[in-house]
């Protein structure tokens, strides 16, 4: 197992450095030189404040020296100083906001496998059965759905009609005079709305998979076995089937990563949370590079460990890949 | 029981594609079926409910609602085809090229799969057009550009499996050049996935311009499209829920009509998932 972490961990080197390059190469679409995006934002930038962007950017250099300096500041977690006139500094802010996407995204993840899984199960034991029919529209329906105009309906409904839900934020007005039960509560009610859309939206892709995963195995011979032997339908659904259908599930929940953090960007500009997608989403706006570039690389690397966690936990499940 | 499944996944994917069918009628003969000009006010009219004379209401500037979504038709055709045509050209080139060279070069570009793979889409998406104008002809670049990565390695694995056939190693051995190769023996041979993964392609890249253009940095008003028709819609989403309900079916139904569509072809041009 040792080796095998080992040999996973060294085949990230390369993909970091490919992320890299790809942010880098993000970087050189910018018209013009970044200096005069810079001060074009803001009329007043004096030479001195030219020079000194120029130097942070060092655009003097060639551009694999560029490359160099910049891999060697952002290997140091430095990412600069954003545009935004606090000037704060960018990996800073990441910080600040990327525990919120962190929980959403786990939150939604726990309600897409909660969900999911048994809805995939229900489908491939009982094919073409009129629940099947009726999971196999919704999932339909589910792909096709835009995340962002279900959150509308959402919130049209839940917020403005019935008016059971906050729509905005991630907290109350009152929030500081709450007591804690009252303020793990308001917690929930905010996190309601988001987490339920952003998972509602990804238990199609789960539950369409793990169907396929549940009718391959059932097909398998030990499956064939396990009900010669006589053991009854639950156990050989439950402990010989389900078993081996989850394993490939773990890597297409590794796999959904990158779409549930991209999807961040839509659901925390809609519900207004300050997490890595509404600080993206801004930047993007507002044309802040730095913080730009910063959230890129961080997002990337991200699901990079992401997809490592999905391959190590496979490799704990499956004995057969350790040895391999 | 088997003719009836049949029949109810052929039912689907023929639905799909009827819905295809008149989007595409609806989005070349826009000016002809649109019942007022997308883009004339009416100050009178402002946010009016659905009535005989503007059958889905009116906007907050008094344009006929069904008039923009026929228009914005157009735009969803547009983006889809284009982006998905791209994402398609370049999966095909680079899977093409990593699936019969092997070697180095199929580590390089499969390596590059793998790095674009690690990039959350929608924020890739985001940055490069943080640095360009969010026109439709960037979006549909940007959309292209950054969702080849299925398209190639769909095409690797069928010219990994293609290489090993009879005629592929005739032509090498007649001294064929690699290029015609690829062209001519490789490819016709492994275009049925391509077709499906880029219908699919096509409804991806309907969802994505949709909610770029929601978050106001897709296609720009006053040219519709359903994503900044929704845009509006959030906006006056307690006085006039019409604004906000119709461009939505009208996305999900594209969608989906193109989903069916998609899935329904794979399961004809691949019989290897038939029985499932």
């Amino acid at each position: 197992m040792t080796s095998y972490l080992v040999r996973r961990v060294f085949g990230l080197i390369p993909l970091l450095i490919g992320i890299t390059f790809v942010s880098f190469f993000v970087i050189q679409l910018a018209p013009g030189s970044p200096v005069d995006v810079a001060t074009d934002l803001n009329p007043k930038a004096s030479a001195e404040v030219r020079e000194r962007l120029q130097k942070t950017f060092g655009l003097d250099q060639p551009l694999h020296v560029q490359y160099g300096q910049w891999l060697g500041r952002i290997s140091r977690g430095d990412f600069g100083r954003s545009f935004a006139p606090h000037n704060r500094q960018v990996a800073e802010m990441i910080r600040e906001a990327l525990p919120i996407t962190l929980l959403l995204n786990v939150m939604s993840l726990c309600l897409i496998m909660g969900i999911g899984i048994p809805i995939g199960v229900l489908s491939a034991t009982r094919q073409y059965s009129v629940p099947d029919r009726i999971t196999t529209v919704f999932v339909f329906i589910g792909f096709a759905m835009p995340g962002f105009w279900f959150a509308l309906l959402c919130m049209l409904l839940f917020g403005v009609e019935l008016g059971w839900l906050p729509i905005s934020g991630l907290q109350s007005l009152d929030y500081d005079m709450l007591t804690l039960p009252q303020k793990i509560l308001d917690r929930a009610r905010h996190l309601i709305l988001p987490v339920g859309i952003a998972g509602l939206t990804g238990l199609a892709g789960i539950s369409r998979y793990m169907r396929s995963s549940m009718l391959e195995v059932v097909r398998q011979d030990y499956v064939t076995t396990a009900r010669a032997k006589g053991l009854d339908e639950r156990t050989v659904i439950y402990n010989h089937a389900l078993r081996n259908a989850l394993l490939p599930v773990i890597t297409i929940l590794g796999l959904s990563l990158p779409a549930l953090i991209g999807g961040s960007v839509i659901f925390e500009t809609i519900f207004a949370i300050p997490g890595m997608g509404r600080l993206f989403y801004d930047a993007v706006l507002s044309r802040d590079y730095p913080l730009v570039m910063g959230v890129l690389v961080i997002s990337a690397v991200l699901t990079l460990l992401g997809n490592l966690l999905a391959d190590v936990s496979y490799a704990l499940a499956d004995p057969r890949l350790r040895r391999r | 029981m088997k003719t009836l499944r049949t029949a109810f996944h052929n039912r689907l994917t023929v639905a799909g594609g009827v819905v295809v069918a008149i989007l595409i009628v609806v989005a070349v003969a826009a000016p002809m079926l649109a019942p007022y000009d997308y883009a004339e006010l009416d100050a009178a009219r402002v946010l009016e409910a659905p009535s005989p004379a503007h059958i889905l209401g009116t906007d907050g500037l008094g344009r006929d609602v069904l008039s923009r979504m026929i228009y914005g038709a157009r735009v969803s055709l547009l983006v889809g085809f284009v982006s998905a045509g791209l994402a398609s050209v370049i999966g095909v080139a680079l899977g093409a090229v990593a699936g019969y060279f092997g070697g180095r070069v199929d580590t390089l570009i499969m390596r590059l799969v793998d790095v674009m793979l690690c990039f959350p889409t929608f924020f890739l998406i985001l940055a490069v057009i943080a640095y360009l104008d969010s026109s439709i002809w960037n979006i549909m670049v940007v959309i292209g550009v950054t969702s080849w990565m299925g398209v190639c390695r769909l095409v690797r694995a069928e010219f990994l499996a293609l290489k090993k056939r009879d005629f592929m190693v005739a032509a090498e051995g007649l001294g064929v050049r690699p290029l015609w190769i690829i062209l001519r023996h490789g490819l016709p041979n492994a275009m049925a996935p391509v077709f499906v993964a880029f219908i699919l392609g096509v409804a991806g890249a309907i969802l994505t311009e949709s909610s770029l253009s929601f978050l106001g940095i897709g296609v720009q008003p006053p040219d519709p499209s359903w994503g900044n028709m929704l845009t509006e819609g959030k906006a006056t989403i307690e006085v006039a829920w019409w604004l906000s309900v119709f461009p939505g079916c009208a996305i999900l139904l594209t969608v989906l009509g193109y989903n069916l569509l998609g899935e329904g072809l794979r399961d004809v041009l691949d019989p290897r998932l038939r029985n499932r």
